[in-house]
């Protein structure tokens, strides 16, 4: 295996002397509003997804304090408000745009070897389109709130809720557009502006994962606009398509609604998955075992996430010969997770793991993704499915998927490309103490919701029997801790920003092309268009590595990989 | 990204056919087929999408990429479609006996 040159280093320099890159060229709140520079545009995604993910966890401790006793703290026109927030905001404003938006657009084109993607504009106009949805799902929150559940179910949300349903529903509609920029940036991106030698299958799997989830994103949220506007017509207009008085069924809301918003949760996810395949590839050193497979199972999973849909009606008035095509198509969509999962531990074995916290939030995804996709296969079942559905069961379910999975997937990306996002190392100390501290406090909140579900605790509800109480003061100390290490991790990335050390080109020895520019990258990511010879994950033998001058500390020199270390037996 | 100049009188034509479509739609309508009319109505209907689809949209100039991507956007609204109208085929299917 060969290495080549570094394609970009030493660059031009500030009037300060300083190496110019995307933070220091350009001043000013202009510099950064109208900016076109996919760096840029992660950066400004990334202060509004933790915006309002701090606004959504504000939620979740709400609801975590309500169920402290069981008469509970706030009236229940209150709670369902809170639950409502918490859920559309995690959901709309934090899991779907979270790594796609901030990690993949800052990535993408870094991976690809490509200056920017292919519609800068367009990258640019999803923010504003995502600050839009932002101001009116606050808006919305904020006069009065929205009572439907995150799923606004008809015929409540379309007859019966005097909440703002519109508000919110137009909120989420634009929303959905800020995803459709981004997904179809990142599909012409992957096609047209790939670096010379960078094929398919030399593509990271970070790349295949984002790729994916594009194409579910551009598949499915048309879906998501389309409901929600007959659902605004139905409530506005009352036409009847969801009214059975009028020939209508609201059954056909609960098709409409999870055929987008099963494969969102796949849009939450496989991005993550993405990530952790980056993590446990560059800090085991070691190629992803089965590239290929775990390449393909991307676009396994956005397919067959598509045809799944309907588990989450098989207590409602759906077909059960439907229910029962849908129960296997549900196990169905296992494989290709599984080969994931499977994957990732054999690349381990044998490989050469340093125990730095991306390598813990991947080893943490891993655990956590596993009981979450497992505990999938119980509520995919149809028997045991009537048992736990609208439990507690199902609530721990998800959260095992998406704060085990989806977060923990964000936040081992966070700190993997931390140094070359914004140039200063995050304290590893901290960082562990944090990871563990979240783990603790995710397992103490969650796995006692497993049990308050099938002992029969419903969702939603504000009040519970008394039997129920341990188990859920159990929960909301967890929540408490898992808060306490967010807020950990939140203070000593600020710190970081003056702090830190500096960030070399590569920290972690790791392969790939975002390690082979600086750090932080200039505007137009590097001063050469690179020429890719490698395969992906092709690392240089561990004796060649200058621990953290390799391959491309800025501090240094560019040298090439002598050839004769270049070649391995 | 090259741009294909369409003449002006293909546009021309095309919106003479959507309109032909339109009046079609409107006479059938006054004919009693039975349950045909709906299948009427829904052919002029496809057949007007795919000719605004295949030249206003200029899908007939654009790769074959952009092609299989209009087709897939296709495929995926007929399998919710379909597998939705399962449901309410079979339905009914279920007997109860007390």
């Amino acid at each position: 295996m060969s290495m080549t040159p570094l394609t970009a280093t030493a660059g031009r320099l500030t009037s300060e002397g300083e190496p110019l890159n995307y933070l220091n060229n350009g001043h000013g709140l202009k510099s950064w509003l109208l900016t076109k520079d996919h760096k840029r545009i992660a950066l400004l995604y990334l202060f509004s997804v933790s915006f309002f993910f701090i606004i959504g966890g504000i939620f979740a401790l709400l609801i975590r304090i309500n169920l402290l006793s069981p008469e509970g703290l706030f009236n229940p026109d209150t709670y369902n408000r809170i639950f409502t927030a918490h859920g559309i905001i995690m959901v709309f404003l934090f899991l779907v745009p979270a790594v796609p938006a901030v990690l993949g657009n800052f990535l993408l084109p870094i991976m690809i070897g490509a200056k920017d993607l292919a519609f800068p504009k367009i990258n640019l106009l999803s923010w504003y389109c995502y600050v839009v949805a932002g101001i009116f799902l606050t808006v919305a929150l904020i006069a009065g709130g929205i009572d439907t559940g995150w799923t606004f179910y008809t015929p409540y949300s379309t007859s019966y809720s005097n909440s703002n349903v519109l508000l919110a529903g137009v909120g989420i509609f634009i929303a959905g557009f800020s995803s459709i920029l981004t997904g179809i940036n990142f599909i012409v991106t992957v096609h047209t502006m790939r670096a010379p030698g960078m094929t398919w299958f030399r593509l990271p799997l970070f790349i295949w994962a984002h790729y994916a989830t594009a194409l579910v994103i551009m598949l499915g949220t048309p879906v998501l606009a389309i409901t929600l506007s007959l659902m605004a017509l139905e409530r506005v207009a009352h036409v009847g398509i969801f009214d059975p008085a009028m020939g209508g069924d609201p059954v056909l809301f609960q098709h409409m609604f999870w055929f987008y918003s099963h494969p969102a949760v796949y849009i939450m996810v496989l991005p993550a998955m993405g990530v952790v395949s980056e993590l446990i590839a560059n800090l085991a050193r070691k190629n992803i075992f089965g590239y290929k497979f775990v390449a393909m199972s991307s676009l396994a999973i956005a397919v067959f996430g598509f045809l799944v849909w309907g588990h989450h009606l098989f207590v409602s008035t759906q077909s059960i010969y439907l229910g029962i095509i849908f129960s296997f198509l549900s196990y169905a969509v296992a494989i290709p997770s599984a080969i994931k999962v499977f994957n990732w531990t054999a690349t381990l074995f044998k490989g050469s793991i340093s125990y730095d916290t991306p390598m813990i939030y991947g080893l943490g995804f891993i655990g956590l993704f596993l009981i979450g996709g497992m505990t999938g296969l119980f509520v995919a079942a149809l028997g045991i499915d009537v048992h736990v559905t609208d439990t507690y069961f199902v609530i721990a379910h998800f959260h095992y998927v998406m704060v085990g999975g989806s977060l923990m997937g964000f936040l081992g990306g966070m700190h993997l490309w931390w140094g070359k996002i914004t140039g200063r190392m995050y304290p590893e100390y901290w960082a562990r103490a944090a990871m563990v501290i979240q783990f603790v406090g995710f397992n103490l909140t969650f796995f006692p919701q497993f049990i308050l579900g099938y002992l029969g605790m419903p969702r939603r509800y504000a009040a519970y029997p008394p039997e129920f109480q341990v188990l859920h003061v159990l929960s909301t100390a967890g929540a408490t801790i898992l808060g306490l290490g967010m807020l950990i991790t939140i203070i000593y990335f600020i710190w970081s920003l003056k702090n830190g050390e500096r960030a070399p080109a590569n920290p972690w020895g790791a392969s790939g092309l975002e390690w082979r520019t600086s750090s932080p990258p200039p505007t137009e990511n590097f001063l050469e268009t690179p020429v890719v010879t490698w395969e992906a994950y092709e690392f240089a033998p561990i004796e060649t590595m200058d621990v953290l001058g390799y391959p491309g500390d800025p501090g240094k020199p560019s040298q090439p990989v002598p050839a004769e270390h270049g070649t391995e037996d | 990204m090259s741009e294909h100049i369409v003449p002006k009188k293909i546009y021309y034509r095309i919106f003479g056919a959507l309109l032909v479509g339109t009046a079609l739609t409107v006479i059938f309508a006054f004919i009693n087929l039975g349950n045909f009319n709906i299948v009427a109505a829904l052919l002029i209907a496809i057949a007007k999408a795919l000719l605004v689809i295949t030249f206003f949209m200029h899908v007939k100039y654009s790769s074959r990429l952009t092609k299989l991507w209009v087709a897939v956007g296709f495929i995926w609204l007929f399998i919710m479609l379909a597998i939705t109208m399962t449901d309410y085929l079979s339905r009914a299917w279920l007997v109860y006996r007390p």
